[in-house]
């Protein structure tokens, strides 16, 4: 790779260790994907939860702490994997929560901010058509790439950190113009009406692409979805296929047509009906049997927080409802009487954190939770390796059932 | 009678062990149960197989970013492959590979890796020199 003079700086040690350990972590990368260069980043967006990183995360954010070097350019967290307002009651150790807490603070020390949130497009600082990005977790990478029109590849924890550290990072993937052209091109022939049908329809395209580096390009949408449609829509993507960038003809803004992505000599592939519904099908739950309602994966914007309400509002569960917000969001729907509507229902908002990363098959066992029902596409995709039997249905219908006490 | 495949040059040492192969992509936390060391999700084509000190050689990545620090935090327990080969990483597998100093290599130029290479046989990776070898049936 071709480094600048402040580059060789960094990997000879001259900034401390520990940013030579970032830059050395970046050519790595930068090699095996035949990157020519570096280049500069406007934000750090780093997923790390305990379960994933454990004790030897830890120690290693731990060992960063100790030193001299802070972040360079504004860096946020994605989700915690515990709520430390709210983790015994999950069945979360102490063991557990240290673990956070250790990386919480050595995060602390080196100066980034703790948002805890995979939703910081809606609610922190979306980033603009162009601007390149080291963002971690997978439905803010796809959102920001094809929604905003940023340059982002999937970037783990530690290399989100090694990106704050250095201000810079490798230009393979999707930094690269060539990269972001169409490679597949799908028809929708039949339109979402409501968030799990985007997120459907985003699993049917990610598991037919397949592949983190193909491009699909969708056209015979009748409308522009909500943030929160689209959201779904591309975190569904993002997880069934390894998907980080998507076009929408007419919808997002690198393909105002179809020849502006590259896309008019592809075959179209339509997405049937018969597709659609047998995703569906292979959540369809097992019979009647319930045991814990979730809604998060994404975390719920202020406005899925107010839907959620309205179903809560004067009743009450008889299965555990579980649902997760940005600390950014539950402020605001605390303050406008969301979050109450839905604890007076016997509901529990966490803060802070997503499901799926609070060790959940850890709290799924504690809890003798194993047949799961969301509104997520994404988060029934995951949960299956948890030991969950997981099951799809759109939001009413999953406040619903946790107030019967049992599937529909 | 060996066989070499070349492919991209990789990522982390060289090291032998015994393949163990699926036509299925991988995603550490989608797919395995960490603490058993064992491909944990029933859809899985290796549902219920150790992977420990195995070489898997698998087709793609799936999922989310979460195999970066997954990667790492096995090695550190010691209940982790000792490769991965597949015909194509994505960036969070090469990324996971480089802090967990896994080796990882793909991009073969002899075709589907995964129906090249069997479930027991004996290889070498060498991710500097972009090879793998098979030393035993």
């Amino acid at each position: 790779m071709r480094l600048t003079d402040e580059e060789e700086a960094m990997l000879a040690g001259d900034m401390g260790p520990h940013v030579q350990w970032a830059i050395d972590h970046q050519i790595k990368i930068g090699t095996f994907f035949d990157a020519a260069d570096m280049v500069p980043v406007s934000q750090a967006h780093m997923m790390a939860d305990p379960e994933s990183f454990g004790d030897a995360g830890a120690a290693f954010m731990e060992d960063i702490a100790s030193g001299k070097s802070k972040v360079v350019i504004p860096m946020i967290t994605d989700p915690r994997g515990v709520d430390l307002s709210y983790y015994r009651p999950l069945g979360q150790t102490e063991e557990m929560a240290s673990l956070e807490r250790r990386f919480i603070t050595a995060c602390e020390t080196i100066g980034i901010m703790m948002t805890n949130t995979c939703i910081n497009y809606q609610t922190v600082m979306p980033p603009v058509f162009g601007d390149h990005v080291a963002y971690g977790d997978t439905g803010v990478v796809i959102y920001s790439n094809s929604v905003c029109g940023a340059r982002s590849n999937f970037e783990g924890g530690p290399s989100a950190l090694a990106a704050g550290l250095t201000g810079r990072t490798p230009r393979y993937g999707l930094h690269l113009e060539q990269n972001r052209t169409a490679t597949r091109r799908y028809r929708v022939t039949t339109q979402p009406k409501e968030l799990t049908d985007w997120g459907v329809l985003g699993a049917v395209i990610g598991r037919k692409a397949g592949s983190y580096w193909e491009v699909p390009v969708i056209a015979g949408l009748d409308h522009a979805p909500t943030s929160d449609e689209i959201k779904h829509f591309g975190a569904a993507m993002a997880s069934y296929g390894s998907t980080p960038l998507f076009h929408i003809v007419g919808i997002t803004p690198e393909a105002p047509t179809i020849e502006a992505v590259g896309g008019t000599g592809l075959l179209e592939e339509k997405i049937t009906a018969a597709e659609i519904a047998a995703l569906r099908d292979s959540f369809a739950g097992h019979g009647d049997q319930l045991d814990v309602v979730v809604l998060a994966a994404p975390q719920l914007s202020l406005v899925e927080m107010r839907e959620a309400a309205s179903h809560c509002a004067g009743r009450h569960v008889k299965k555990p409802l579980i649902v997760c917000t940005s600390p950014q969001v539950y402020g605001d729907a605390t303050r406008m009487g969301f979050v109450g509507t839905i604890e007076d229902a016997g509901g529990t908002v966490l803060q802070g954190t997503c499901f799926y990363n609070q060790y959940a098959r850890e709290i799924g066992e504690a809890n003798g939770w194993v047949n799961l029902l969301s509104n997520s596409a994404k988060i029934v995709n995951i949960l299956g390796g948890y030991g969950y039997r997981p099951a799809l249905a759109s939001m009413q219908d999953c406040i619903e059932a946790a107030i019967e006490g049992k599937m529909a | 009678m060996t066989r070499i495949f070349a492919c991209h040059t990789g990522i982390g040492p060289i090291v032998s062990g015994e393949a163990l192969v699926a036509a299925d992509n991988f995603s550490a936390r989608y797919d395995l149960d960490r603490i058993k060391g064992v491909f944990s999700r029933p859809q899985h084509l290796l549902f219920g197989q150790s992977y420990k000190d195995k070489i898997l050689v698998l087709n793609t990545a799936k999922g989310g970013v979460a195999t970066d620090w997954m990667l790492h935090e096995m090695v550190a327990r010691g209940v982790a492959p000792k490769a991965l080969i597949l015909n194509s990483a994505n960036t969070i597998l090469a990324q996971g590979a480089a802090m967990a100093n896994m080796t990882l290599v793909d991009r073969f130029l002899d075709g589907d890796i995964t129906k090249l290479i069997k479930t027991g046989q004996m290889i070498t990776v060498n991710p500097q020199a972009g090879n793998i070898q098979i030393v035993s049936s």
